[in-house]
């Protein structure tokens, strides 16, 4: 059956560069030396580390237990010693630290005692299914690295339709078509676990038509397993087809409501990596410890590797043939959404799905936007590129002009950050990072408010407090002045302003005489005294009339 | 390590300013060369002295204004306007009617708006409702198509006639200029002398427009297509404006015909192709959403023809347009496409 597909408006298309890193077979990479395990690769609250420094600790312990319920823990990805705990580089768009479990490796990646589990899932509840997909640290590998436990849940019976999601746009990144070439089955079994847990009715599998043998690999999955509520489409090749919302309206012709999720129509969408590690952890017993990243670019032979988590990027561009001498820029992700590292000492983490080598003297690969931006002039390619349907050219003219409440009337917010009209802006304008700007500034703008409402509020308690305090003494007072009778109060009062009136005469009567000791002088005294008071009578200045 | 960390996305297009404008420029070349076969070396003449002219006021403008000369001298901008310009001036105007119409777009049309991107005003449209204002007796004298083969006027003396206004013995400037098919109509309904016994009387006018004016139209429209097709101009204006034009005529042709002219006639005569193809679509002052460009072309193509028809002026074009871009702004305000996952308001 030929499902109708339907295009999302705008997208641009790329120069795919998919073929270089998919020639050879999907190798493990080597196990380095030293592994960083940084306790936040997801999106959520951090892990917290369970072990100590100069532990052992055996491939697919548990390292660092979840916190809260929006986490995932972390687990061992070879077996070694805890070298330390504390801050390292992580992969992160500003360079930033984090606290990590820095792990040496043995080399001999013993693993844990294996309890028994269970064969098959159907055995299990969906709860129980989402329990063990949670302990065995599993988040979306597509790149955004929600805990995948939470996108499984079959509340209510909301989840029409499963889409597994192949696309995979970017140039450059192979790592999920590698997978579907090798591991299909696998994947199917990790879409039959995932569609169990949901209670989905029916499931569709969308891939790029620029990736045939990894559909043929799909398809034939598929029917050996006799499948018949999966559906295997292919998308047209189109930038960005494989975003969660573009990739929904081209399966479906629904759009996801703004400011809302997938599943408000009745879809989830996860990534086949996610699939295959799913599979992994409940068929095998085997928690998320590797992942499948493509190394592509400047490097003497591009190729797809199964890499240990916490893997340093230094040591997978050296096993390519890269030189790390020469680097000139290093991207974790693809060209148009990764971001480029500040340093290739990070490890490769839960969520990376492509090393993007540049090196200073090899070709650059990479045709980049010009330093030199032009004034816009309003052509609007950005909007034609758009695949959200904004306008592009007024986002940047009002964020330019700091005008931030009018960039949210345009919009701003619904920006996915896709790159499309920074791609093709003929005055090389990087407009993504003035939406990302604009996007803190307000965010910044809104926290600031948050914090003055919540001082103001304070104040006026505080205000108010007072007011009231004043009330009640007055009040007090009054009663007190009831109590006792008007008229003794009124003497008493009156001898006391007598009393007080007679001893400040008195004082002044004392106080108004010379000072004793300028009595009985000599005559040298008298005469210095003199000169003083003289001198003190020239001098200008308040200094005179102290 | 010192690793460069420029933000995504970490790949361009391979385009440009320069790239967008050398593409207007070579969508013009095939109605530079269908004008000059009608109307001779003017035309050449006056983009050589607009171009020069635009160049040198480029250059000066940006040192005074202190930017960077070099990225704004090569955007080729500047060029295209020239050259637009030029197409508007008569062929054998004297030199200093393309001198001072570049200069006054160049210097205020362009750079005391704002410069690149900021000018509210179509520069090319400033200049030429500037000349057409101060000279219009320059600005309407025009050549006849087919005399201009016949007299044979070679590079040389149509170089003489513009800089010095000396034309060959034998010929008088009253004796061979002419005007536009649209001027003439509309002195003659001055007169009360309808379309048809104009028609008849002079040998001005061909199948759809002038003679040699609707030749000129085909290959404007022409690289007018091949821009929709390259993508440096979207559908929207082009169609708006011719659409809109076709239709008011249309309307007025068929409840008149003696005085008011064909949808034909009007589409073919004087700018309205260039206008809506070349002139309408200058991005920095049109409107710039999809359902906005359709407004503003509509705009212009009925503010064309209704100053064609009852103003003063015997063509319209620039006028619309400069109307129409004052009103750009608030028409992209009003028509934001739907964003994705928003309901239609």
């Amino acid at each position: 059956m030929m499902r109708r597909l339907f295009n999302f408006q705008g997208g641009v298309k790329l120069r795919e560069h998919k073929r270089e890193s998919t020639q050879s077979p999907v190798i493990p990479a080597n196990i380095p030396k030293t592994l960083i395990l940084p306790l936040q690769q997801h999106i959520g609250s951090p892990a917290v580390a369970t072990v100590n420094v100069g532990d052992k600790v055996l491939k697919g312990q548990v390292v660092a237990q979840a916190k809260g319920n929006v986490s995932v823990p972390v687990h061992a990805p070879t077996s070694g010693k805890v070298a330390a705990i504390g801050k390292h580089n992580i992969p992160h768009p500003s360079g930033l630290q984090s606290t990590c479990i820095i792990i040496e490796t043995d080399g001999m990646d013993i693993e844990r005692r294996q309890k028994s589990r269970f064969v098959n899932h159907k055995d299990l509840s969906p709860e129980q299914l989402r329990e063990l997909i949670r302990q065995s640290g599993i988040v979306g590998l597509g790149g955004a690295g929600f805990p995948s436990h939470l996108k499984l849940s079959a509340e209510r019976n909301r989840v029409k339709t499963l889409i597994l999601n192949g696309a995979e746009c970017e140039p450059y990144i192979t790592c999920d078509e590698m997978l579907m070439r090798e591991q299909a089955i696998e994947v199917i079994e990790g879409l039959n676990i995932m569609r169990h847990a949901l209670q989905a009715p029916r499931c569709i599998i969308a891939i790029e038509n620029n990736k045939p043998e990894a559909l043929k690999e799909i398809k034939l999955a598929v029917k050996h397993n006799n499948l018949d509520f999966v559906e295997v489409v292919q998308v047209p090749t189109v930038y960005p087809a494989g975003g969660e919302k573009q990739l929904i309206q081209t399966v479906t012709g629904k759009q996801v409501p703004a400011q809302g999720l997938p599943i408000d129509i009745g879809v989830v969408c996860h990534n086949v990596g996610t699939a295959y590690a799913i599979s992994r952890a409940v068929e095998h017993g085997e928690p998320l410890v590797s992942r499948y990243v493509t190394v592509a670019g400047s490097v003497a032979k591009a190729r797809v590797l199964e890499v240990l988590i916490g893997t340093p990027v230094s040591d997978l561009i050296e096993e390519c043939g890269g030189n790390r001498k020469t680097l000139s820029r290093v991207i974790m992700g693809g060209p148009m959404m990764g971001f480029a590292l500040h340093n290739d000492d990070v490890p490769v983490i839960k969520t990376t799905n492509c090393i993007l080598v540049n090196s200073s003297i090899a070709d650059v690969p990479l045709p980049s936007r010009s330093k030199h931006a032009l004034p816009c002039i309003r052509c609007g390619a950005c909007s034609d590129a758009c695949p959200v349907g904004l306008l592009p050219q007024q986002l940047y003219w009002h964020t330019r002009a700091k005008e931030f409440d009018k960039v949210q009337d345009y919009h701003l917010f619904d920006c996915i950050e896709c790159g499309c009209c920074d791609y093709v802006c003929p005055s090389h304008i990087p407009l993504v990072q003035y939406y990302r700007y604009a996007k803190n500034t307000i965010w910044q703008q809104d926290r600031e408010k948050k914090l003055s409402d919540i001082s103001r509020q304070r104040h006026e308690f505080h205000k108010q407090r007072l007011e009231r305090e004043k009330r009640e003494r007055a009040e007090r007072h009054k009663k007190k002045r009831q109590a006792v009778t008007a008229d003794a109060a009124q003497d008493d009062k009156k001898a006391a302003i007598q009393a007080a009136m007679e001893r400040a005469r008195k004082k002044r009567e004392t106080t108004n005489t010379m000072p004793k000791n300028t009595e009985q002088l000599t005559e040298q005294q008298q005469k210095h005294i003199t000169e003083i008071d003289q001198r003190r009578e020239k001098a200008p200045g308040p200094r005179t009339e102290s | 390590m010192s690793l460069n960390t420029p933000t995504s996305p970490h790949i361009h297009d391979d385009t440009s300013v320069t790239k967008v404008m050398l593409r207007v420029l070579l969508a013009l070349v095939p109605a530079i060369i269908a004008y000059s076969w009608y109307f001779g070396w003017g035309l050449l003449i006056n983009i050589a002295i607009a171009a020069t002219t635009a160049l040198a006021c480029e250059y000066t403008m940006l040192m005074l204004r202190q930017r960077p000369v070099a990225p704004f001298m090569t955007d080729g901008s500047i060029v295209v306007t020239a050259i637009l310009l030029a197409f508007c001036i008569p062929p054998l105007a004297p030199w200093w009617i393309a001198f001072l119409g570049t200069g006054f777009a160049v210097v205020v049309g362009k750079h005391l708006y704002g410069g690149l991107g900021y000018n509210p005003f179509n520069p090319a449209m400033v200049g030429y409702v500037m000349l057409l204002i101060s000279f219009p007796k320059e600005m309407t004298t025009w050549l006849p198509p087919n005399l201009v083969q016949d007299l044979n006027f070679g590079f040389l003396t149509s170089l003489n006639a513009v800089f010095t206004g000396n034309l060959p013995a034998g010929f008088s400037l009253d004796g061979i200029t002419a005007a536009t098919p649209l001027d003439l109509i509309k002195t003659q309904l001055n007169q009360d002398i309808t379309i048809t016994e104009t028609k008849n009387s002079y040998a001005l006018f061909g199948d759809f427009g002038g003679i040699g004016w609707e030749w000129i139209g085909n290959w404007v429209f022409l690289g007018g297509v091949w821009l929709i097709y390259k993508k440096v101009i979207n559908w929207h204006i082009p169609v708006a404006v011719l659409g809109s034009l076709f239709v008011i005529s249309l309307v007025f042709f068929l409840m008149d015909a003696d005085y008011y002219g064909s949808p034909m006639f009007h589409l073919f005569s004087g700018a309205a192709i260039l206008g809506a193809f070349f002139i309408a679509t200058d991005p920095v002052s049109a409107a710039t959403t999809p359902r906005g460009r359709i407004i503003y072309g509509i705009g212009i193509g009925l503010l064309t023809y209704i100053i064609r028809v009852w103003g003063g002026y015997p063509d319209g074009i620039g006028f619309a347009v400069l109307l129409m871009n004052l009103a750009a702004p608030t028409i992209d305000y009003y028509t934001q496409p739907r964003v994705y996952g928003h309901k239609r308001k």
